[in-house]
C-alpha cells in the first residue's frame, strides 16, 4: 500500500471495472441458479428447483464422479512421477541427455493440448491394433493423459522447491550413517510434502477442468463433468448447469479459505515460538556472560 | 633443507615414536576436471589429537575435509583410519561424523531427534539411544531444549546441537568444517574455549577446517597450512609461528617482515646474506643447508625489531636506518612503519614501556631511527 497516496477516482474505476468484468458473470450464475424460471435470462422468483433436479440426473451425478476418480488417480500418479522427475532434475549431477530429459519433463506445459490429445489418440488406437490393449478408451486413456499433463507441474514445483532446501541436510544424514534411499524418505520427502500437497492440488484442478484432452481420450460411456458442461450448453443454457456451477464456486471456495486458514495458523504458531525462543536467549545473555564456559570445564 | 625445520623435527618424531598415527593420509589427490584441488597430500594424525586446516579460501581444505568424510572420491591416494582402509567406503559406512559449516540441522525435527538420528540408522536399542542422546544433552548442556526445533534456537545453541549430534555416535574421527564460521565474533572467542573443553572431555580424534587463524592456534594442538592444494607446513601453533618453513607460512601467520637476499658467507657456526632492500648484510649465528650464492628470504617479526634514536654498534649488520611513516597506537604497544631509504618499510612493534624505561618521549613521525634485532631471530627460508 501507498502511504499517504490515495488512488485517484480514475484508478479506483479502472480496479473497479477489472473487478467487475472477472467476478459479475460469476455471481449472476450464482444468482440464476435460483431461478424459478427455466428461461436463463428472465427472473421468474426464487427457486431451488434446479438443485433438487440437478440430484436426479443420473447423467451429471455419474459425470461428476468419474471425473472425481479420474482427478484423484491422476493427481496420485502425478505426484509420484513427477516428485521423482523434480528430484532428478534438481539433484543430479548433469548427466548424459540432462538437457533434453529437462525439456522433455516440461514439454507438456507448454504443449498445445489438441496436439497432446491427438498424438495420445493416435497412439492408444496403433496400441489397440498392435496388441488388442488398451481395448476401449475411457478411465484408463483419460487417467494417462491426465497424468502426463499434471506431472510436468508437479516436478516444476518440487524441482523449485528442492533448490531450495540446503543440500547439506542430505549430506549430513548420510554421514550420520542413512542410505540414499532412507534419506529420501526420512529427510527430504518431510521437506518438500508441502510442495507435494500443492502439487497435488494443483494436479486436481487440472485434471477437474480438463476438456480437450479428454475429448481425444474419452470415449462411451466414459464422461466427464466438463464434458456433460459443455455439451449441454451447446444444446442451450440450462438451469441446472447453474447450479452445479454454483455448487462448484461453493466447493472450492470453502477448500481455498480453509487452507488458507491452516496456513496462516501454522505460520502465526511458528512466529511466536521464534519470538518466545528469542525472548529467552535475550534474557540468557543478561546473565553472567562467563557461566557457559565455566560450567562447561566444571 | 634450512635451519628452521631441523629444529623442529627432533620435536615431532620424538612424539611419534610413541604414537604410530591413527589416520594416516598418503598422496590423496583430486582433480575437478582440469583444477588440481588438492595436490598428493601426506599427513599423519594421532590419536586424541585436534588438528587443524588451516588456509583461505579455494586452498583445498574443504575438499580435503570431504574426501576423508567420503562425500567426494580422491582420484588417486590412501586413507587408513585405525587400521583399516577406508578411501572407497561409502559416507554411511565411514566411522567419521562431521559437524557442517551450516550445521545443517534437520529443520523438521526436535533437538532429541536430531542427536537421535544417527543412533537410528545403527539400529541400536531403544533405552540404548534413550541414554545416549541424554548424555549428549547434558554434555552440551542443551536437556532444558531437547523438545525444541531447531529455528528456535539462538545461533550458539545449533552449534551445541550440531555438536552433539555429530558425537552422539561415538565416531573414531571427528570433522568440523569452520565449527564457528556461523557466529559472531563475540561469541565464537568463548564458544572456542568451550568447544576445545567439550572435545578435550569426549576425547575424540579432530581434524578441523578453518581459515581463521586465531581460532586454529586457539583451538589446535597441531596445524596443517594449506595453499593451492598443498600442505605446505604441519606442526604444533608455537613451531608454525616461529619457524615458518616457507614465505607463505611466514606472511598467513600472524605479520612478518620479510626479506629477499642472497647468501654472501656460509660457514657452519653463522650465514651472512646481502640483502639490498637493507643496504647491509643479515648476520645469522648458525649454519644453515643451503649454499652460497642461493637466494633466500629471511623473515623477522615486528616484535623481534628493535626501535632506537641512537645508530647500533654495528653498522650495516643486522640493522637500518629509516624514517617513521606511521604509527599504529594499540595500547600496551605501538606498531611503527619505518621506510628505509631503498623504499621497503620495516614494521617494529614496540612496548609502551620502552620509551617509559628509557626516559625518552616516543618517535614521531618523519623522525629518523635505526631497526636492529638480535642475530639468533631471523628465520630464514628457501621457498
Amino acid at each position: 500500500m501507498y502511504n499517504g497516496n490515495k488512488l485517484s477516482p480514475v484508478l479506483k474505476g479502472v480496479l473497479v471495472a477489472g473487478f467487475l468484468f472477472l467476478y459479475l458473470p460469476i455471481v449472476s450464475l450464482i444468482v440464476y441458479s435460483f431461478n424459478a424460471s427455466k428461461l436463463v435470462t428472465v427472473w421468474g422468483g426464487f427457486s431451488t428447483r434446479w438443485y433438487v433436479s440437478l440430484f436426479h440426473n443420473e447423467q451429471i451425478l455419474s459425470a461428476v464422479g468419474l471425473s472425481i476418480r479420474i482427478a484423484l488417480a491422476s493427481a496420485t500418479a502425478a505426484v509420484v512421477l513427477g516428485t521423482v522427475a523434480g528430484f532428478v532434475l534438481a539433484r543430479f549431477k548433469r548427466f548424459r541427455g540432462s538437457t533434453l530429459f529437462a525439456g522433455m519433463m516440461t514439454a507438456p506445459m507448454v504443449m498445445p493440448e489438441v496436439i497432446t490429445g491427438l498424438s495420445m489418440l493416435l497412439l492408444f488406437i496403433s496400441m489397440q491394433q498392435l496388441f488388442g490393449q488398451p481395448s476401449e478408451r475411457g478411465f484408463f486413456t483419460i487417467w494417462v493423459g491426465h497424468t502426463t499433463l499434471c506431472m510436468a507441474y508437479v516436478a516444476v514445483v518440487v524441482r523449485s522447491r528442492l533448490i531450495e532446501i540446503d543440500k547439506t541436510l542430505e549430506d549430513a544424514a548420510m554421514d550420520l550413517g542413512a542410505r540414499p534411499l532412507k534419506i529420501f524418505f526420512v529427510i527430504t520427502l518431510p521437506l518438500i510434502s508441502q510442495a507435494i500437497a500443492s502439487g497435488f492440488l494443483l494436479s486436481i484442478t487440472l485434471s477437474l477442468d480438463d476438456l480437450v484432452t479428454t475429448a481425444f481420450l474419452s470415449g462411451p460411456g466414459s464422461t466427464t463433468l466438463p464434458q456433460v458442461i459443455f455439451s449441454k450448453v451447446r444444446l442451450g443454457l440450462n438451469p441446472e448447469i447453474n447450479a452445479l456451477a454454483t455448487i462448484t464456486v461453493l466447493i472450492v471456495g470453502i477448500m481455498v479459505v480453509a487452507a488458507n486458514y491452516l496456513m496462516l495458523n501454522a505460520q502465526r504458531n511458528r512466529e511466536k515460538a521464534i519470538a518466545a525462543a528469542m525472548r529467552e536467549n535475550e534474557n540468557a545473555q543478561a546473565g553472567p556472560p562467563s557461566s557457559a564456559v565455566s560450567s562447561a570445564s566444571a | 633443507m634450512m635451519e628452521a625445520v631441523a629444529a623442529a623435527a627432533p620435536v615431532q618424531t620424538g612424539v611419534q615414536a610413541h604414537n604410530t598415527p591413527y589416520l594416516q593420509i598418503s598422496g590423496i589427490f583430486k582433480k575437478f576436471g582440469d583444477n588440481v584441488a588438492v595436490d598428493h597430500v601426506d599427513l599423519d594424525i594421532r590419536q586424541h589429537e585436534i588438528f587443524a586446516l588451516l588456509g583461505s579460501s579455494g586452498c583445498g581444505k574443504s575438499t580435503l575435509l570431504r574426501m576423508l568424510a567420503g562425500m567426494e572420491r580422491p582420484t588417486s591416494g590412501r586413507i587408513v583410519l585405525d587400521g583399516q582402509d577406508i578411501t572407497h567406503l561409502a559416507p554411511y559406512d565411514r566411522p567419521i561424523n562431521m559437524m557442517f559449516q551450516s550445521y545443517a540441522l534437520f529443520p523438521h525435527m526436535s533437538v532429541e531427534q536430531n542427536i537421535a538420528f544417527g543412533l537410528k540408522q545403527d539400529k541400536l536399542p531403544k533405552g540404548e539411544i534413550e541414554s545416549r542422546v541424554a548424555e549428549m544433552l547434558d554434555l552440551v548442556q542443551m536437556r532444558k531444549y531437547a523438545h525444541r526445533k531447531p529455528y528456535q534456537l539462538s545461533g550458539g545453541q545449533q552449534q551445541r546441537v550440531a555438536l552433539a549430534r555429530s558425537l552422539a555416535k561415538r565416531p573414531k574421527l571427528l570433522l568440523l568444517d569452520e565449527p564457528l564460521g556461523a557466529l559472531d565474533k563475540k561469541l565464537r572467542q568463548q564458544t572456542q574455549l568451550e568447544l576445545v573443553n567439550t572435545l578435550e572431555k569426549v576425547g575424540v580424534t579432530c581434524i578441523m577446517v578453518t581459515h581463521d587463524q586465531e581460532e586454529a592456534m586457539t583451538m589446535a594442538t597441531r596445524i596443517g597450512i594449506m595453499s593451492e592444494g598443498q600442505l605446505l607446513q604441519v606442526g604444533t601453533p608455537g613451531e608454525i609461528y616461529d619457524y615458518p618453513n616457507c614465505r607463505f607460512t611466514a606472511e598467513f601467520i600472524g605479520e612478518t617482515n620479510l626479506l629477499t637476499g642472497m647468501v654472501s658467507v656460509d660457514e657452519p657456526d653463522h650465514v651472512e646474506i646481502d640483502v639490498p632492500e637493507l643496504e647491509g648484510r643479515i648476520w645469522i649465528d648458525h649454519g644453515i643447508t643451503g649454499p652460497k650464492g642461493m637466494q633466500v628470504w629471511t623473515s623477522i617479526r615486528p616484535e623481534d625489531v628493535r626501535l632506537d634514536r641512537k645508530p647500533p654498534a654495528t653498522p650495516g649488520v643486522n640493522s637500518a636506518r629509516g624514517t617513521v611513516v606511521e604509527i599504529a597506537y594499540l595500547g600496551s604497544y605501538s606498531v611503527y612503519h619505518v621506510r628505509l631509504p631503498s623504499g621497503k618499510v620495516i614494521k617494529s612493534m614496540v612496548p609502551s614501556s620502552r620509551w617509559y624505561e628509557a626516559g625518552e618521549e616516543a618517535p614521531t613521525w618523519d623522525e629518523t631511527v635505526y631497526v636492529s634485532w638480535r642475530p639468533d631471530l631471523p628465520v630464514v627460508m628457501t621457498r
